[in-house]
């Protein structure tokens, strides 16, 4: 028998290694569209941390935050690949 | 039924480790993208699945609605900045040459090779 929420606590702090990772491709990314991609991976990082959380602490509520992060996660992307194409005109 | 959603969480969190070392170590941005998105969706993918197995949690509507948006947006959303990241003129690492250079009007500074 194993312990599903030690090990969601455990899992967490894989997952803020690979937190750490993309945020230091965040702040050093070269170009503008290296920073779209960190952010694009920080929000995939967000929903797995909603899906940990609501393991480790046994409230079903903190899939909702996913959810939520994933409808943004959509738009945001979309806004700024429209922003990074509409930049070359300029 | 324990042992699967442990396994499964297991190997999304290690999916999604191997995208963040692929964001950071890969040499221009395409292939940093290529990382982010198909190891991040499937890790992601993964570990809801486990997450909505596991006793704790219920499997109710929202990790699956949230597993098949994802599955749904991530590769529209990377083709949409992928060709906006090209257009705006980015480095193209490990190519003798630019196979898209007279298409989508140019490029910003002409091919970056």
């Amino acid at each position: 028998m194993i312990d599903l929420p030690l090990l969601a606590a455990g899992l967490a702090v894989v997952l803020a290694v690979a937190l750490v990772l993309a945020g230091w491709r965040m702040v050093r990314g070269p170009s503008l569209a290296d920073r779209f991609i960190a952010l694009d991976m920080l929000t995939a990082l967000a929903i797995g941390f909603a899906g940990l959380t609501s393991v480790a602490t046994g409230r079903g509520e903190f899939l909702d935050i996913g959810l939520g992060l994933a409808l943004i996660n959509f738009v945001a992307t979309a806004a700024f690949a429209a922003f990074l194409e509409r930049k070359r005109d300029q | 039924m324990i042992w699967l959603a442990g396994g499964l969480m297991i190997l999304g969190a290690a999916f999604l480790l191997i995208a963040a070392i692929g964001v950071i170590r890969l040499p221009d941005p395409l292939q940093r993208m290529h990382s982010a998105t198909k190891a991040g969706t499937l890790g992601t993918a993964l570990l809801l699945l486990g997450v909505g197995l596991s006793p704790q949690v219920s499997l109710g509507t929202t990790g699956v609605l949230t597993m098949l948006f994802m599955l749904l947006t991530l590769p529209i959303g990377a083709q949409l900045l992928g060709r906006a990241s090209y257009i705006a003129g980015t480095k193209l690492e490990g190519l003798e040459h630019d196979p898209l250079e007279n298409e989508l009007g140019g490029r910003k500074d002409g091919p970056q090779i």
